[in-house]
């Protein structure tokens, strides 16, 4: 860490000679949507442009007040940088200005004067200065240490509330809790163990050291894996996405067949309450039966419903779809409809295949007093580069993370090829 | 590409066998192998065999053009753990696979289940049909190294 920290040390003295320049030049506050929207299709009235190309594996971000960038990426760069430093440039671009934090991961979240950022087996946090720089990048405090990371749903996504609580995601380490993970006909372990430590949010203290699960709540248990999350400020409620499970036809031909495996099980949106338990691995949602199914591995066989017991979805959307980031929208730039409605990143399907594959775009759903009201909609999309692409999964593009500007301007970071996008409106 | 890899043992098998053979017994000489992969590649039928087992037990992981799930399922073409060992790649049918794969830099986690309940002609089919497909060109896998790889157990 040392060595890459010294590095960076470097970069941004000899980066600031050149920003003084580029503020005399640059227009102040003009954002500029490039004239194809960066291969966006947007609704009328919104552009977008590309405000960097990071050439990495872009997780989540935020944007400070200043509109400074900080991006959380999967694995550290060849400088050890896990999170990089973007300043804001002329017409809306951003250039990068350092790194830190040698370290991949997803999670990264700003409140209080804190920059949040995760491995997938801890949460560290930086203090910020009034210009929302971290003051020492070396030195994060660790607020939460020893988490479990098997070798699937590894990332830790996180969020915070307004009451001082830190919310981590902690995913399953099993496609479905099987004897043998994703095998043929395995059926389910009792009384799933994983549960004990993982496919769960759990919730810290915001301000704690070294926090581990002794220290920790399990907040919400039956959650296989959350990447999306977000605390709604309207409901005063934790928000989260989960992406269901994989493979039933795989698993249980004679259950399901391909296309109907496909189609199973919604990607659904949750409002958690302490102590909820959304039903995983003993239930899936059926988005055409409206319905928690009895999964296969516990005795279901498509048809079997459950009822109680477990949390029914607020909103459910096509399966496999991926949800990997979820925002409440709070600024003022955009019309009055999106106004505290929810953004959300689908990172694209692969499990919904020999059927075409589905996703990669950001949908918005609108909200009403805290709760989603209607029907879903695209909102940016052909993140893939052409519909073919969508279908065979070999995209571009692919929406990752959702950040929201001091100016209203919703952010999209790309975890294929690292593009940060920046979608507008104009009034 | 013909690389052949009929392996060393085999070779100093056949060594051993002119060293002991008498005069007489010229014709004893081990018939050469027929090559698995002439100039056409492995019979079409024996691909199309190889296709309808991956379509229906690998796809949906590794998905149509053999190239994975970033993340997740490690892509099939032009990777050592496909072109190489047919022994190691076979028991990776047989009996799962759960470490960490890095392939050009990049890392895949899923685990692979045990598809032991394929049959050894099967994974024959199927290892040939994988090797010769994605841009592969690497030789056909026989039923009978599926076969010793199976009774070799894990």
């Amino acid at each position: 860490m040392k060595l890459s920290v010294l590095r960076f040390a470097v970069l941004p003295a000899a980066l600031a000679g050149s920003f003084a320049l580029y503020s005399l030049t640059a227009a102040p506050g003009r954002v500029a949507p490039e004239p194809g929207n960066a291969g966006l299709k947007l609704p009328a009235g919104f552009g977008a442009l590309v405000v960097a190309e990071t050439g990495a594996h872009a997780r989540h971000l935020v944007v400070t007040p200043e509109g400074t960038l900080y991006v959380k990426l999967a694995k550290p760069t060849a400088k050890g940088a896990g999170i990089l430093v973007l300043k804001p440039g002329a017409g809306g671009k951003a250039a990068l200005a350092g790194g830190f934090g040698n370290y991949g991961g997803t999670g990264i979240f700003q409140k209080n004067g804190y920059l949040y950022a995760s491995s997938n087996r801890e949460v560290f946090r930086y203090k910020l200065d009034a210009q929302s720089n971290v003051v020492s990048p070396a030195q994060p405090e660790t607020v939460v240490t020893g988490l479990k990371m098997g070798r699937e749903h590894e990332t830790k996504s996180i969020a915070l509330d307004n009451a001082g609580n830190l919310y981590v995601n902690i995913g399953a380490y099993s496609n479905s809790c099987q004897v043998l993970d994703r095998e043929k006909g395995s059926m389910g372990i009792a009384s799933c163990p994983v549960l004990d430590s993982a496919g769960g949010i759990w919730q810290f203290r915001a301000d704690g050291q070294r926090q581990s699960y002794p220290q920790g709540v399990r907040y919400t248990t039956g959650l296989r894996n959350v990447v999306g999350l977000d605390w709604n400020a309207q409901a005063d409620q934790l928000f989260v996405m989960q992406h269901g499970r994989d493979q039933l036809h795989d698993i249980f031909p004679a259950l399901y067949d391909e296309k109907s495996s496909a189609r199973l099980p919604a990607e659904c949106m949750y409002a958690l309450k302490k102590g909820d338990n959304a039903g995983w691995p003993y239930t899936y949602y059926d988005p055409a039966q409206h319905h928690k199914m009895l999964a296969p591995e516990y005795g279901g066989d498509g048809k079997k419903t459950v009822d109680g017991q477990y949390l029914d979805p607020v909103a459910a959307y096509p399966a496999h779809m991926a949800p990997n980031a979820l925002l409440f929208y709070t600024g003022a730039m955009f019309p009055a409809r999106y106004r505290n409605g929810a953004f959300i990143a689908f990172h694209g399907s692969w499990n919904r295949a020999p059927e075409p594959q589905m996703g990669y775009f950001v949908a918005f759903q609108p909200f009403k007093d805290g709760k989603p009201s209607g029907a879903w909609e695209i909102f940016a999309d052909n993140f893939a580069g052409s519909a073919a692409k969508a279908a065979s999964g070999r995209a571009d593009h692919r929406p990752c993370g959702l950040a929201q500007g001091p100016d209203g301007s919703l952010y999209v970071s790309d975890d294929n090829k690292g593009t940060i996008y920046r979608i507008v409106y104009q009034k | 590409m013909l690389r052949h890899p009929l392996p060393a043992a085999a070779l100093l098998a056949a060594a051993l066998l002119l060293l002991n053979a008498g005069p007489g017994t010229a014709q004893a000489r081990p018939k050469p192998k027929p090559r698995t992969q002439a100039a056409g590649g492995p019979a079409p039928a024996l691909l199309a065999q190889g296709k309808k087992v991956y379509t229906q037990y690998c796809l949906t992981c590794h998905q149509a053009d053999g190239g994975g799930v970033q993340n997740m399922n490690p892509p099939l073409s032009q990777t050592s753990y496909v072109l190489g060992d047919k022994a190691r790649l076979a028991g990776i049918i047989l009996h799962g696979f759960s470490e960490n794969v890095e392939i050009k830099g990049e890392t895949y986690t899923n685990v692979m289940p045990a598809h032991d309940f394929l049959t050894d002609a099967q994974i024959a089919s199927l290892l040939t049909y994988v090797r010769h497909s994605f841009g592969n060109k690497a030789s056909a896998v026989g039923t009978a190294e599926v076969q010793a790889v199976r009774a070799a157990g894990k």
